[in-house]
This record gives structure tokens, C-alpha cells and sequence, in this order.
């Protein structure tokens, strides 16, 4: 970015809540499902019907609250957003508008250099989701209802954002909490986690906000921080040039890599919101307040603390397994086993997350049991399998789901111990390679791990690899002599 | 502040209703018509009254988070003026949502 300006951007993000049935009416709000078949006259906007409000969708904006330091509000009023599209059956969408749920938040993000920034959050507000529209006929366009009705939070932030970096963090930290809170399983490519981004730049120093445009349409982290980049730089260019920046609507072309700006009849929004009639007033009570809070999970920060102070971990590592809920619950499982803290940290951030990333699966779904990955941690530390040995029984626990005792025996890997086998092992190899052990004598020390490597082979890499080392040593000293 | 025929074109595209020139002109009239009549409701001091969002009392009204059988599709697309075996048919929306 150019060094004279700074950015000042805001994001608005979209949460869908993980409710059985709809916001106000009881179709189900599974995903995938044929189209239409979950729907009904309330969510189809037939006349004559009414919406009653789903308790736990209250619930979960509470619990949200709550979980960035808002002020719950005790009178909350829906409000209807009145605008014209065919995925919206009733000509309006219910929303909240002068009185949400919550108000004046805030999130903690931590940059990569470990500083922390308060990130405001202006308000959190329950609305309803519209259906889906398919474009790609001919003539016509195809509407699907089913997600029509579906409950959203929205969660909107103050301008506290000042680069694309830290807009991916706030992002970051808002998925952490709706995933610890368990309200939202925060997908961005199936669209459960929406965000848009209003975007502003200034010169460095001056205090009033330069004019803003909106980004919409970045359906996942990486785009997010490509489509803020490329409007700071555009507004900049702009700028720079003599220009004027138009307030206006962007979307973000993931395949071109640019903002299009939408036509201006398309944004040219008069929403006449007004107090939704259909919909009584939402109070939220101190006593039902202090029940809701009681249903508040150890969130993330507290846990990150946790893991540092109750198993000794590296900060970086309590991070990392911390991010995402499944994962700090799946180490807590193998630590149950184990004692070795370190060495699980090690192989879930390795082993595990690699193969998660790779496969792109949920931690639930990862066929190795923590209790068995725990055990062969144990293993490894009593001596029975090498380290190396460990690394090829993890592949096969990924297969076969066995426990790795189990496999250790079965395919006889039990570590060689014994000094006295290693010693004649190594007694052989000494023989059959005396030009390398003239070589050694003659001051070439790296040929000690070819020795090493010809030992390993010959047990199938079951020697244990530190009693190889000091035979081998002692062997080659007395040689010498 | 009277409602200028400009103001019932614009809320005639906001509603996506065409009016003819004439219409427009009578709307025009009958708007302020009526907006004259209910200005009378100002000469009241509401200053120290709050906002009412609700004619009714009450509150909380809730449903449990229950799942019930939906209607059937092929009711759900029964009154749809187009329609395929599984959708809802509209003209073309053109450009982006």
C-alpha cells in the first residue's frame, strides 16, 4: 500500500445459525435437500399467514453477544426490508433495524507480530435468510425456496479494520467464536458465513473517512484479502490521479481477480424499513440472560491460556490447536492417554492437520482415534518403536483404524533393544564395508551415518537408534586402536 | 410538504407498477389529499410520547425448535404461474443478485 494513506474498512458478516427448523415457521433448514421440498405458506409468503419466532435463535444471538462483549438489549423489535426479488417470496425480508439484539462489542484479533487490537463490533441483529436463484438457464431464471427463511446473524463491525491482513483476523476470530458457541459451522464456500466489506482510504494523519464503496460476494478468506487489497489500491490509483471515489456497490470476480462495480439501477436500494407488525417485541430478561450465559463454552482466549499453562506449551502451539474447536477437543482426548504434552501438540499440528488441510475433511471425521494416536506416542516413549518406525504406522492407522499396538505386532516392527543382536548386526557391516571404515579413520566423519543408514537397513529400521549410536561408536573407537 | 408527481413515480418503481401520465397526476392529487387529512394528527405535542412499533401488547411469543412436515412440493409449486418439475420459474433476472 502507499505509504501516504491508510485504510478504513468495516465488515459486515453474515452467520447462519445451526437451528433445526426456520426462524418463523418449523420447515427444516437442512442443507442439500431437494429444492422446494422444505417449505411451507409461511416461508412461500402466502397471504393470510403468520411467523412465530424460533426461541433458539434468540438463544444463539444471546450466547453471540455475550461472546464478543455486547450489550444485550432487553427490547428488541423485528423490522421488515422491503425490496423486490424472486428468491424473496414475500417482497420483504424480516429483519431488525432501530432496536437489534446486540449492540457495542468488541473482538480481540492478534496479528501475526502477536499484537492485539480491539476490533468494535457496532451491533448483532437476527434476520432471515432469502432462497436461492439459478442463472444459468436460457430464458429464465429458477428459484429455489428452501433456504428461504433460514436464520441469520449479522454481525456488523465498526471502521476499526485498517488492512486486508487484519479484516482476514477479525473474520478469523468471528469463525472461532460461532464455532466454539457451536451457533454456526462457519463454511464460507457453501455460503453458511458471509461477508461483505465496506472500504474507504485516507491520507495518513487526516481524520475525516474518505467515501466508502461495498464489496460483496468474497466467499472465502483468500478472496477476502485479494478483494480488500484490490479496492485500496484502486481507491488509491484513483485518488492519486486527481479522481473522486463514487460510493458505490462492488462484486468480487474471484476468477478475474477484480471488483465490477454493479449497475447502479441494481444498488439504487430504498428499503422503507418499518416495524414489523407480524412480530411482537423480544425481551430478554435478566434472569433469561444469566440462563443463556450459563450455557457459555470455554471460548477460545481462555482455552489458548489454558493449554499453555496446563500443558506447558509454546504459545504459537496453544494458538494453532485452539483455532478450531474439533481439534482442541481431539488433543484434549490424546493428552488423556499420554503425558507427553510436547510430542501430541507435535503431531497434531504436523501429521494431523497436514492430512485435514489436505483432504479437506472435519476433525470429526479423521479415521485415527485420539486415544490410539495417544498410545502411539507411548510407544514411542517406552521404548517399544522407534520415532521413525511411528511415522510409518501413522499411514497404515489411517487405513486399517487399527490400535497401533495392534499394528506393531502384526507386522512385527517392535523395536530392537537388545544390544547384544544390535552389536552382532554391526559387528557384520563393520566387515563387509572396510574401505569406508579406512575412510572414517582418515578423518571423514559423515560416513558414521552411512553406517548408521546400513544398520537401519538390515533390521528393517527397528534398531533402536540410540543403542545403534553407541555401539557403533565404540565399535569404530576400538577399531582404531 | 406536498408529494410532487416525481415522488409518485419513484414509488410507483419502487412497487414495479406503470402508471400513465394521467394516473400519475390524479395519484398525485389523491396523495396529498389524504397526507392534508392525517397532517391534522401534528397539531398534537407527542414530544414526551414514545414511538409505538406495536398496536398490541405482548411479547415473546415462541415456537420450540421442532421440526414438522413441511407441505408437498408439488403443493408448494402448484399455484406458481411457471414452473419445471423441482423449480420456480421467473423471467430472467439479468446481472448480478
Amino acid at each position: 500500500m502507499n505509504e501516504k494513506y491508510e485504510a478504513v474498512i468495516g465488515l459486515e458478516v453474515h452467520a447462519q445459525l445451526l437451528t433445526e427448523s426456520k426462524a418463523f415457521c418449523s420447515c427444516s433448514t437442512k442443507f442439500g435437500n431437494v429444492p422446494n421440498s422444505n417449505v411451507c405458506p409461511v416461508c412461500l409468503g402466502h397471504p393470510g399467514v403468520l411467523p412465530v419466532l424460533n426461541k433458539k435463535v434468540v438463544e444463539f444471538i444471546t450466547l453471540m453477544g455475550l461472546a464478543t462483549n455486547c450489550t444485550i438489549n432487553e427490547r428488541s423489535v423485528f423490522a421488515r426490508k422491503n425490496y423486490f426479488y424472486p428468491d424473496l417470496p414475500k417482497g420483504y425480508q424480516i429483519s431488525q433495524y432501530e432496536l437489534p439484539v446486540c449492540e457495542h462489542g468488541f473482538v480481540t484479533v492478534t496479528s501475526k507480530d502477536r499484537d492485539k487490537k480491539k476490533v468494535g463490533i457496532t451491533r448483532i441483529h437476527m434476520e432471515e435468510d432469502a432462497g436461492k436463484s439459478i442463472h444459468d438457464q436460457a430464458f429464465e431464471t429458477l428459484v429455489d425456496v428452501n433456504r428461504c427463511g433460514v436464520p441469520l446473524i449479522e454481525i456488523v463491525s465498526e471502521p476499526d479494520i485498517r488492512s486486508a491482513e487484519e479484516a482476514v483476523q477479525y473474520l478469523t476470530k468471528l469463525r472461532q467464536i460461532v464455532q466454539y458457541l457451536e451457533i454456526c459451522d462457519g463454511n464460507m464456500e457453501e455460503g453458511s458465513l458471509r461477508c461483505d466489506a465496506n472500504i474507504s482510504v485516507r491520507k495518513k494523519g487526516q481524520k475525516e473517512f474518505g467515501t466508502k464503496t461495498e464489496i460483496k460476494n468474497m466467499n472465502s478468506f483468500r478472496n477476502l484479502e485479494k478483494a480488500i487489497n484490490f479496492e485500496i489500491e484502486r481507491q488509491i490509483e484513483i485518488i492519486e490521479d486527481g479522481g473522486k471515489i463514487i460510493q458505490q456497490t462492488l462484486l468480487w470476480n474471484p476468477d478475474k481477480n477484480e471488483a465490477v462495480p454493479m449497475r447502479s439501477k441494481e444498488e439504487a436500494h430504498d428499503y422503507r424499513y418499518f416495524p414489523e407488525p407480524d412480530l411482537l417485541p423480544v425481551i430478554i430478561t435478566e434472569s433469561w440472560k444469566k440462563e443463556i450465559a450459563a450455557k457459555l463454552p470455554e471460548l477460545p482466549e481462555v482455552r489458548r491460556e489454558r493449554f499453555v499453562r496446563d500443558f506447558n506449551l509454546p504459545v504459537y502451539d496453544a494458538e494453532i490447536l485452539t483455532l478450531n474447536k474439533g481439534i482442541a477437543d481431539y488433543y484434549e482426548d490424546i493428552v488423556k492417554v499420554t503425558k507427553d504434552f510436547k510430542s501430541a501438540s507435535n503431531w497434531v499440528m504436523g501429521d494431523v492437520l497436514k492430512i485435514i488441510n489436505e483432504e479437506k475433511i472435519d476433525i470429526k471425521d479423521f479415521p485415527i482415534k485420539a486415544e490410539n494416536l495417544g498410545e502411539l506416542i507411548n510407544l514411542i516413549n517406552e521404548g517399544t518403536i522407534s520415532g521413525k518406525i511411528a511415522k510409518d504406522i501413522f499411514p497404515i492407522m489411517l487405513k486399517e483404524q487399527k490400535s497401533p499396538l495392534e499394528i506393531v505386532k502384526e507386522k512385527n516392527l517392535v523395536q530392537i533393544s537388545s544390544s547384544s543382536e544390535i552389536e552382532n548386526v554391526i559387528v557384520k557391516i563393520l566387515e563387509d564395508h572396510s574401505s569406508e571404515v579406512n575412510t572414517y579413520f582418515e578423518g571423514k566423519e559423515k560416513v558414521f551415518g552411512f553406517f548408521v543408514g546400513q544398520v537401519m537397513k538390515a533390521t528393517n529400521g527397528k534398531a533402536n537408534p540410540k543403542i545403534v549410536n553407541d555401539i557403533l561408536k565404540a565399535k569404530l573407537e576400538k577399531l582404531r586402536n | 410538504m406536498a408529494v410532487t408527481k416525481k415522488d409518485v413515480e419513484y414509488i410507483a418503481e419502487l412497487a414495479r407498477l406503470k402508471f400513465t401520465d394521467e394516473e400519475l397526476e390524479k395519484f398525485t392529487g389523491q396523495l396529498n389529499e389524504i397526507l392534508s387529512y392525517v397532517e391534522k394528527l401534528n397539531e398534537l405535542d407527542t414530544s414526551n410520547v414514545e414511538p409505538l412499533s406495536h398496536p398490541v401488547e405482548g411479547s415473546n411469543v415462541f415456537r420450540e425448535d421442532i421440526v414438522k412436515p413441511s407441505i408437498d412440493r408439488e403443493d408448494a409449486l402448484r399455484n406458481a404461474p411457471d414452473r419445471n418439475e423441482l423449480f420456480f420459474k421467473v423471467p430472467k433476472v439479468i446481472g448480478g443478485e
